[in-house]
């Protein structure tokens, strides 16, 4: 550091106030210039792939047969039929991944913030860490590996929440740890000041002051488990009717309706395939903006 | 995106330990906490044991060397596999990828934490989020359906120039490796500007205000101030986006061909990563003796990020020791 100093101050400027020398300046110029293109660059994708989907996609979706009807019956080359299979199985997979992850991270992220001391609290956390960085593709195989060759059990829409489950968890407890550790001091201080036990402070005052800060955390990792094919394609067969038992029968998701069809030749086909990753887009960045208006309005801020 | 940062360590001094009294409700609170945590322990091990016990018969079972030979032919009867096509492929599409991005990603955060006007600076900072909002199979579906045609012409530029280097020989395929890699990189953009920007925006502002008392341009204080401060966060965030890139699986599937031919050393050929691999194959895991080489593939893809995440882990960590 102290070398890249002293360069910028070797032609040292005459008087204060001198302006920098036209090298030094344009060098300026350019630097505003490349991150300005670089933040161009960064959101051309984005206008363009949300351009793409909406064009492509958007016209099936003001037809309310999209919203009500299942694709059973129909084929590649005939046009009609909805989706609904498809989101219901999405949006019942994702609840139930919820249900089973949002306790454990939160419980995970209070013993770090609240009781981890030591070795063990570094281990859960490193795990954490690890656990972010699974592949989907490895989750999948891990409960694959579990599920149905160790238990010999179906491919099942309960399957894929359990490695679901195992790519929400992370997330969880990554945003409500963050949450937990602005809760000031003072707060808990006061509270075991008027003699209340340590789980009732973190239960009445620690947790409703930062609950939107973990509602947002939630739904990011709705958001984010929502779009994961992986562990679909592994184990949840796509089907084409509606089928709304976790523990029976192939179960549709979004995902594995576009991946079906996407490799067919058919407009009818692939007009589907758009409108089911529009519809999917439009609910995961439903999530994704609920979250962050939440966040917003959090009690707790940096 | 905070949530990566691995800012797990207790930063505030602990207090009211002496609070929890042992009382009954106090012991079951932590003991669920507690017990969180350590669950969270048990399903990475199990993770780890689960793939090598299901892997270890196919590697025992594996007529070929699972590690040198280019061989991918599993049938009930006789397992000849080995890896290091699919290694090639997946290391080289993930590199490429973070070779485009990283730069443009510590552009971006330079941008949204220096340049950008501040009333902007957040919703710019959300506009560059909403790109990780977008599911992977609709970046593959764009990549491939719509993205291809603009590649092309590059691609075969690049191959009439450079097509004398074996990294480059003119393309074969319909989906390359070049092209996804494209793709991967707009993928794990938002990942490592998240990271890159909150290191940035950390940039003790003494540092700063000294730069520019002493004369400095703000590009000058950026290059003594700002990024001294953060690269180590910067090479972990480029570290947890090459995480990514590794385990990419279906953008990559719906992008890239399977060879058809020989292997070829080209970007601009198909060929297929761990995650692809195993995705395209999804159908043959009901085969118990099958299963077990797409199990190892995916047991070295477990090992291969977990390296680089434990290692972007450890430069971060490192960082805030001398930060703090």
């Amino acid at each position: 550091m102290s070398a890249l100093t002293q360069d910028t101050l070797s032609p040292a400027p005459a008087s204060p106030i001198d302006k920098p020398s036209a090298g030094r300046a344009i060098k300026d110029k350019l630097a505003t210039v490349a991150v300005w293109t670089a933040f161009g660059i960064a959101i051309i994708p984005l206008v363009w792939i949300l351009y793409t989907v909406v064009d492509r996609g958007a016209n099936l979706l003001f037809d309310p047969h999209w919203w009500t009807n299942s694709q059973r019956g129909i084929v590649a080359r005939v046009a009609g039929g909805g989706a609904y299979h498809a989101i219901i199985g999405t949006l019942l997979q994702a609840a139930v991944t919820a249900i089973i992850a949002v306790p454990i991270a939160v419980f995970t992220a209070i013993y770090l913030v609240e009781y981890g001391r030591g070795k063990l609290a570094r281990t859960v956390s490193f795990m954490v860490d690890i656990l972010t960085g699974i592949p989907s593709i490895v989750a999948a195989l891990f409960i694959y590996a579990v599920w149905v060759t160790t238990f010999g059990l179906e491919r099942v829409g309960f399957a894929v929440c359990l490695a679901l489950v195992l790519l929400m968890i992370p997330v969880v407890v990554r945003s409500t740890e963050e949450m937990l550790k602005l809760v000031p001091n003072e707060l808990r201080e006061a509270s075991y000041a008027l003699g209340v036990p340590k789980w009732k402070t973190i239960f009445k005052i620690v947790l409703p002051t930062s609950f939107s800060g973990i509602v947002t955390g939630v739904l990011l990792g709705l958001a984010r488990i929502m779009g994961e094919t992986a562990p679909l394609l592994i184990l949840g067969p796509y089907s084409k009717s509606i089928n709304t038992d976790l523990f029976g029968g192939f179960m549709a998701a979004l995902p594995t309706m576009i991946n079906q069809d996407r490799v067919e030749s058919y407009d009818p086909a692939l007009n589907r395939v758009w409108a089911a990753a529009l519809t999917l887009i439009v609910l995961v960045m439903v999530l994704n903006i609920a979250g962050r208006v939440i966040a917003r309005r959090s009690k707790v801020s940096r | 995106m905070s949530t990566i940062t691995g800012h797990s360590e207790l930063d505030a001094e602990p207090s009211g330990d002496s609070a929890s009294t042992g009382r009954r409700g106090d012991r079951i609170f932590s003991g669920l906490a507690t017990g969180s945590g350590i669950f969270i322990i048990v399903l990475v091990v199990a993770v780890a044991v689960f793939l090598l016990s299901q892997a270890i018969p196919a590697l025992l079972d594996n007529k070929a060397n699972f590690l040198l030979d280019r061989v991918w032919e599993v049938n009930d009867s006789e397992l000849r596999f080995g890896i290091p096509d699919l290694l090639y492929v997946t290391v080289v599409s993930s590199l490429v990828a973070m070779i485009i991005a990283v730069p443009i990603a510590i552009l971006v955060a330079l941008f949204l934490t220096q340049y950008a006007p501040a009333r902007l600076a957040a919703p710019f900072g959300y506009l560059v989020d909403l790109l990780a909002a977008v599911p992977s199979i609709v970046y593959g579906l764009w990549g491939f359906f719509v993205f291809r045609e603009y590649v092309e012409p590059v691609q075969n530029w690049l191959a009439d120039y450079f097509g004398w280097t074996k990294l480059l020989e003119e393309p074969v395929s319909l989906g390359t490796v070049f092209l996804a890699s494209i793709v991967l990189a707009i993928m794990i953009l938002p990942i490592v500007t998240a990271i890159s920007r909150e290191v940035f925006a950390q940039t003790p502002s003494t540092h700063k205000e000294a730069a520019l008392a002493l004369g400095a341009t703000r590009w000058e204080m950026i290059r003594t101030a700002v990024i001294p401060f953060g690269t180590p966060g910067v090479i972990s965030a480029a570290m947890l986006g090459l995480g990514r890139a590794l385990g990419e699986t279906i953008a990559v599937t719906i992008i890239v061909s399977t060879n058809p031919g020989a292997f070829r050393f080209s970007l601009f050929s198909g060929g297929e990563t761990f995650a692809s691999k195993i995705a395209n194959n999804a159908g043959e895991l009901g085969s118990s003796t099958k299963a077990g080489a797409y199990i190892a593939a995916g047991l070295v893809l477990f090992i291969l990020t977990f390296l680089v995440n434990a290692a972007a882990r450890i430069i971060i960590e490192r960082r805030k020791a001398f930060s703090e």
